[in-house]
């Protein structure tokens, strides 16, 4: 009785020295030895941020084509109406900067149409809201998604002031041409939200974002935290006003007025 | 026994039906597996075949967080070679076909992974 009992207890030693052992075996060939890294070739910055000269940038055509630019490499689909999905549209003065109009605005300003997309705020509400944290911040400012994680319950578009968000009702593919897609990025499923992800794949191999790249030079993209940097040298020289300043989301895009 | 041979007749049905799969399973043909469509100028993936086979759903699933949530997106492999993150663009240039290459396990394994709700397969969609 008492040797068989000692044989067990021997025996168990040994099993639970093997399962303490086993983890560490598991986890030596997933990679003990740190295998990812940052690519080599990507842009870094402390804070990205966008400056858009709409002296330059105020046509419903020159935008909605920096919009097709956008929309065809990130594979968004296209929708009228209420269901719509965008990451860059145009709208008119009064509704992209509603705090800063005055009865006696110069015309000419007031005319123009102004391009828009996902501010990438410092301190985002939609982010702020997301239960899944499938919306977070990276260290570099950028307000990024991950639709892996995206359960759709939408509280980040009513967290957003500035409608930058866009759900989506069906699936997005029923909506693309399909012929026509860029294979290089994914598309979306039903039931997620999307936006503007400031090029993030772009940067990530050393590339500016495909809108500033397409405009001609009416858009302007680096680093908010480096005063060398073009986004600041811009600053610095003209007058930039950002959307909704009351709603303390700090945009991390300026619009050169 | 009361009502004996009603209780021996339903306990042989009984054990019958409960062992049915098992006797069925060794009766007809062995489980074969599926004969997959390797690359053909690609004679080593990322990791060994070994590793690929049993980690590959752990490995995507790191890798999806590494490249998405941590903006590392240069994978280094245990002989030292690096490879960029990325299904689309590292993954399916060497598998150019998902339905000859995934769909192959998947669907003799009875799993179907949402993977390309999203994710574009290489043969395109249509
Ligand atoms: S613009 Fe809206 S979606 Fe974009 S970071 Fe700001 S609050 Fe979030
Ligand atoms: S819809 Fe998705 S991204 Fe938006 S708050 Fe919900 S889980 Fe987060
Ligand atoms: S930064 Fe990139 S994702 Fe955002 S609007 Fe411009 S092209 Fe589209």
């Amino acid at each position: 009785m008492k040797n068989s009992r000692r044989t067990f207890i021997k025996l168990a030693g040994i099993a639970a020295a093997g399962l303490a052992v086993a983890p560490k075996k598991v986890l030596a060939s997933s990679g003990g030895h740190s295998p990812v890294k940052v690519n080599a070739t990507a842009s870094h910055a402390k804070h990205w941020a966008m400056v858009i000269d709409t002296t330059k940038l105020h046509t419903a055509e020159a935008i909605d084509e920096l919009a097709k630019v956008c929309h065809h490499i990130h594979n968004v689909p296209s929708i009228e109406g209420k269901k719509e999905v965008k990451w860059l549209w145009h709208d008119t003065y009064g509704h992209s900067f509603p705090e800063q109009e005055n009865p006696h605005l110069a015309e000419e300003v007031h005319e123009r149409v102004f391009p828009l997309l996902c501010n990438h705020c410092e301190n985002p509400p939609c982010v702020r809201v997301c239960p899944t944290k499938a919306t977070f911040q990276r260290p570099d400012g950028i307000v990024a998604m991950d639709y892996h994680r995206c359960i759709g319950c939408r509280y980040c578009m009513a967290g957003c002031p500035y409608g930058s968000r866009s759900f989506n009702w069906g699936d997005p593919r029923l909506n693309l041409d399909m012929a026509n897609l860029n294979p290089e990025f994914p598309t979306r499923m039903r039931g997620v939200v999307e936006k503007c992800n400031f090029c993030v794949e772009r940067l990530a191999v050393g590339k500016q974002p495909a809108c500033v790249e397409a405009s001609n030079g009416a858009m302007f993209f680096g680093d908010l935290k480096d005063p060398d940097s073009e986004v600041r040298k811009v600053l610095r020289e003209k007058f930039t006003i950002r959307r909704k300043p009351s709603a303390g989301t700090e945009p991390s895009v300026y619009y050169i007025i | 026994m009361y009502n004996g041979f009603a209780i021996v007749a339903g306990l042989v049905i009984f054990f019958a039906m409960l062992t049915a799969p098992f006797a069925l399973g060794t009766m007809t043909k062995q489980y074969k597996e599926p004969e997959l469509k390797l690359p053909v100028n690609e004679k080593e993936c990322i990791e060994s075949t070994e590793y690929m086979r049993t980690n590959h759903m752990q490995l995507l699933n790191e890798w999806r967080d590494w490249a998405l949530r941590d903006g590392k997106r240069t994978y280094t492999n245990h002989a030292g070679k690096e490879f960029s993150i990325s299904l689309q663009n590292t993954c399916m240039k060497c598998h150019t076909s998902k339905a000859d290459f995934c769909d192959k396990c998947h669907n003799d394994a009875g799993v179907s992974p949402y993977c390309w709700d999203c994710h574009v397969q290489p043969e395109g969609l249509k």
